[in-house]
Parts: structure tokens; C-alpha cells; sequence
């Protein structure tokens, strides 16, 4: 069995733009992982949990349940303390540029321009520069910021700097995308924005996403199959991503189920 | 900066002079002695006999060439040992115990070594003078690797970046402002160190001038030679801090402050020039700092 190791393909992927070529997402899976630092609190992942390639799972419960310590694990920063965490069937063991992290607060570097910042992953597959900085320019258009290549991340608004990130991680076209409550600190009307546009831009990625939240509504807005954390029981979402479907009995009756979980 | 601020730099610095010109001159004696002290004009024209003289500019880039050598290598070696040592443990195993008991003594204390370990005068001075700049310079560096949160560096590796990456994409920029601030220290700490060393073993330079000076009761050529120090020692410091303010301008900065406020670099000019001056709109950075935030 051999260990997930970093995509450094760039001939078999020749185009980094914002208009993503046909892709395959991971399949990510848990086998009896049990989280945590060595020597802190354990905290048992859900069990036996599978992520099929392409879906877009959230996953719910309260603060400091566990839930970033699930994504720093499968991201490969963080090995279990028991149990396997796979990508594709093999072992995840250490981070890769197969699986972005788009972090809860900015992780955006701040002596790089927001440019720079979005050219990142690119540069570090040696993708040539030209090439990267046109990439770099459609993903900040796409997240409509073109305006805004040269700033630095201070500069920007923290919604600003939350769609800079999606921008950053999604330039690498990642596989699998893990994203850790990355619209918790915003308000409630630019959150409704940033979820719309996560939607749009994941569209046509191909890419496994597994987003963390605490906001009971943006799981299931988002998700196509809701984690409980706590209990580890997975719900289907009756209608994903469809704002309209907010008040759908089965919504309902689905929102009431997570909410009394919680 | 305002013509008015400017004025009352220039004003400060003139009103010193003329006390110590009315002082002299009068040959006051209040406890303080003024009588043997000589005049500001006694010192200006001795300086421009000096300025004249190849001995002097010969002495300057003695001076200059030694604090240059010593002070590169003590920042290059600095940040490497201070980066090494926050992100190895290795390292701190190998390096921390040495640095600790090499660190109080004081570099002028070396001397001894310098004269037994190198083969010539001018060595010693510089590795005196490298001596005099490297902890100050290992130690911030230390302080401000070890000080980087882990996100930046999670960001980079989760993007399949490796040591390397992480090393030039992350840690060094991210510790350059507390570099900085061990490289101003240091710069100074430098001078004491280098003009020491000139007045205990030096042929050339700066302060073995003016040691001699002070040997044959040329109290004249004492003073050119310390404001020669003074005016060097404040150009390379402010070289230092213009270089930092430069590769630091992405810092968010405060739009404008009182008298102890940050000091902008303007492209082009002298150094000492362009420190003293404050032009937001001429800033090189790709940061308008005077810029307010963008509002979504």
C-alpha cells in the first residue's frame, strides 16, 4: 500500500485557468480514525464514514467538538491517532496539494499581493508564470475581485479575504477541498453571497468537498449529505443548494432533526 | 515631513552648537570645565583641513570597509544560525548551549582572541566587529521565527509546498520585520565595537584617529573624529532601517503618528535624505499605505 503523494502533474493537466477541465474528485474515507494531538483528548471520528468523489458533505456540531481536527487530518497535517484516513483507498500520511484547506481565518500570506497570494499553489507546481498569472487573473474575476490583484490582504474586507482564499485553493485544482467554517466570521448577508458563490465556483471542479460548520442552515443549504459530529449519523439533504427549498417540508423536518442532535 | 518640522530639526541641532560655541568661547567654568574644551569653529576647521587630506577618506573606508564585512556577515550568518536554531530542534541542541555562553562577552573582550586565532590586524577587527552584530541579529531572528503562527506555514504545505517552500515562502518573510529590528541593534552595537577595536589595535581607520589625536593632545581632531563617527554611524543605521522599511512595507501601518511615528523610505534618494522626508504619495511599495481600507 502506498502513501498519497502530492500531484505534480502538470503535463497530464496542461490548463490552470478558472474554466475547469473535466476532473475527477477524490473519494475520501474513514476506517475507525480516532482524532487528536498525541498526548490531548481523543475524540472518535464518525465511523466507517465515505465520501464519495465529486459530493459536497458539511459537516455539523458545536464548537470544539472536533470538527477542525477531522479536516487537519484528512488534510494530512494531523495523523490519526488510530485508524486509517484514505484518499482513493490509500493511506493520507502527510499534506498534499491533492487536498486544499481553506482555513476558518485568513490564511492568506501578507506580503504577498493578493495576486501573488492566488499564484501560490501554481508556483509551487512550477506551473511557468505567464501561465499562472493568467490562472491567477481568471480565478480573481471569477470570484470578482479583479480589481484587486496588486493589493495586499490587509487592504481587503475579511469577505474579501475569504473569497481571495477560495480562489487560492481552488487554482491548484485540488481534488478534494476541505474547508473549516470559512464564512464563520462574516455577516449573515455576505455569508449568503460567499455560499452562492461557492456553488458557482465549485461547479464543473469535479472536486470532493468536506466544509465544517456550526450554522445548522449553511449545512444544509450546502450540503449534499449532512454529518452529525457527534453522533456520527449521516442525513441525505432533500434539496442542495437550492435556496428556495428553504422552507420545504422535508428542509423542515430536516432542520429540526440536526438542530435537536445538537 | 513639513517645512515647520524640518525647520525645528535643523533649529535643535543649531541651537546645540551655538551653546557649545558660547560655552567654549567664553571659556565658562561652572563644575564643568569648558576652558580646554575646543570651539565649534576650532572643530569645523579642522575638519575641513582634514576633509583635504587623503589620510582622512583612507581612515573613513577603513572604517567603512570593515563595518560593511563584519556587519553582512554577521546578518547572513545570524539569520541562518537564528533560523536554524528556532526550527530545529537538532540545531538548538547543537548551537543554544554555545550561544548562551558565548553571548555575554562582550566582543571588545575578544580582542585577545582575534589577535591569537587571526592572522592580521585587520581580520580581527572585522571578525570583532561580525562578533559585535551576530547575537543581537541570531536572537531576534530566533525570537521572531519561533514567534510565526503555524496557519501560513499549514497553508503552504497543504499546497504541496516542502521545506524549502516553507523555509522561502513563509518563515524568512515572515520573521524579517524582528529580523530588522536585530539588524538596527546590531548596526549599532557594530560601531561601538569596530571604533573600539581601531583605538586598541588598528593601522587605519576612524577611531584609531582619533585615539591619536587624543595621544597628542589634538583636541580638534578628537571631535572630527567623533562626529565622523556619528555621521557614518547614522548614515549605515539608517540604511538599515530604509532596507527594512522597504522589504517591510506590507506591514499595515498606521496612516500617521505623533514624533516617534514610522518614517518612510521614498524611492531614489540618499538615504539619510529620503529617512528624514515623509511623502506618502511617492511610496514605492505596492502597499499605498496612506490608503484607507477598501470597503466590500
Amino acid at each position: 500500500m502506498s502513501a498519497v503523494s502530492p500531484s505534480t502533474d502538470t503535463t497530464t493537466n496542461p490548463r490552470y485557468g478558472a474554466e475547469p477541465a473535466p476532473q475527477t474528485g477524490a473519494e475520501l474515507a474513514l476506517h475507525g480514525v480516532l482524532l487528536g494531538h498525541p498526548g490531548g483528548v481523543e475524540v472518535a471520528a464518525p465511523a466507517g464514514l465515505r465520501i464519495p468523489p465529486g459530493e459536497l458533505l458539511t459537516v455539523v456540531g458545536p464548537s470544539g467538538c472536533g470538527k477542525t481536527t477531522l479536516l487537519r487530518t484528512l488534510a494530512g497535517l494531523l495523523p490519526p491517532l488510530a485508524g486509517r484516513a484514505t484518499q482513493d483507498g490509500e493511506p493520507i500520511i502527510r499534506p498534499g496539494a491533492d487536498r486544499a484547506l481553506v482555513f476558518q481565518h485568513d490564511a492568506l500570506l501578507p506580503w504577498r499581493s493578493v495576486r501573488a497570494n492566488v499564484e501560490l499553489p501554481l508556483a509551487i507546481r512550477r506551473v511557468p508564470r505567464p501561465e499562472r498569472r493568467r490562472a491567477a487573473e481568471e480565478w480573481l474575476e471569477r470570484v470578482g475581485l479583479a480589481g484587486h490583484a496588486r493589493k495586499l490582504p490587509h487592504q481587503l474586507s475579511g469577505g474579501q479575504r475569504q473569497r481571495v482564499q477560495l480562489a487560492r485553493a481552488l487554482a491548484g485544482r485540488p481534488r478534494t477541498v476541505l474547508m473549516d467554517e470559512p464564512f464563520g466570521a462574516l455577516d449573515a448577508h455576505t455569508r449568503a453571497g460567499m455560499q452562492d458563490l461557492l456553488v458557482e465556483i465549485l461547479r464543473g471542479t469535479g472536486a470532493t468537498v468536506v466544509f465544517v460548520t456550526h450554522d445548522v442552515d449553511e449545512a444544509l443549504h450546502l450540503g449534499d449529505r449532512v454529518v452529525l459530529f457527534a453522533s456520527g449519523e449521516v442525513l441525505d439533504v432533500p434539496h442542495p443548494r437550492s435556496r428556495d427549498a428553504r422552507h420545504a417540508p422535508a428542509t423542515a423536518a430536516l432542520r429540526r432533526r440536526v438542530l435537536d442532535s445538537l | 515631513m513639513s517645512a515647520g518640522r524640518r525647520l525645528l530639526r535643523v533649529a535643535s541641532l543649531a541651537a546645540a552648537l551655538g551653546v557649545w560655541q558660547l560655552l567654549t568661547a567664553l571659556d565658562v567654568t561652572l563644575w564643568l570645565r569648558f576652558e580646554q574644551f575646543p570651539t565649534v569653529g576650532e572643530v569645523a576647521s579642522a575638519l575641513a583641513d582634514r576633509l583635504g587630506t587623503d589620510v582622512y577618506w583612507q581612515d573613513l573606508g577603513s572604517s567603512l570597509r570593515r563595518i560593511v564585512v563584519g556587519f553582512l556577515l554577521a546578518a547572513v550568518l545570524g539569520v541562518a544560525a537564528g533560523t536554524a536554531v528556532a526550527r530545529s530542534r537538532w540545531a538548538a541542541d547543537l548551537l543554544g548551549p554555545l550561544v548562551e555562553v558565548a553571548r555575554p562577552v562582550p566582543a571588545i573582550a575578544l580582542v585577545p582572541v582575534a589577535i591569537l586565532l587571526l592572522p592580521t590586524t585587520e581580520q580581527g577587527i572585522v571578525f570583532i566587529t561580525f562578533t559585535a552584530a551576530f547575537f543581537p541579529v541570531l536572537v531576534s531572528t530566533r525570537h521572531a521565527v519561533a514567534a510565526l503562527g503555524p496557519v501560513w506555514e499549514e497553508a503552504v504545505l497543504t499546497m504541496g509546498g516542502g521545506r524549502l517552500r516553507v523555509l522561502f515562502s513563509v518563515v524568512l518573510p515572515g520573521s524579517l520585520p524582528g529580523i530588522f529590528g536585530g539588524l538596527s541593534v546590531g548596526i549599532g552595537v557594530s560601531w561601538i565595537c569596530v571604533i573600539s577595536a581601531e583605538m586598541i589595535s588598528g593601522e587605519y581607520g576612524v577611531g584609531y584617529r582619533t585615539w591619536q589625536d587624543y595621544t597628542v593632545v589634538d583636541y580638534p581632531g578628537v571631535f572630527v573624529g567623533m562626529a565622523t563617527i556619528g555621521v557614518l554611524g547614522w548614515l549605515t543605521s539608517t540604511a538599515v532601517e530604509v532596507l527594512g522599511r522597504r522589504v517591510t512595507a506590507w506591514l499595515p501601518r498606521p496612516v500617521a503618528r505623533g514624533a516617534a511615528g514610522p518614517v518612510r523610505a521614498t524611492g531614489g534618494a540618499a538615504p539619510a535624505a529620503s529617512a528624514l522626508r515623509r511623502t506618502p504619495a511617492a511610496s514605492p511599495s505596492p502597499a499605498p499605505l496612506g490608503e484607507k481600507e477598501p470597503v466590500s
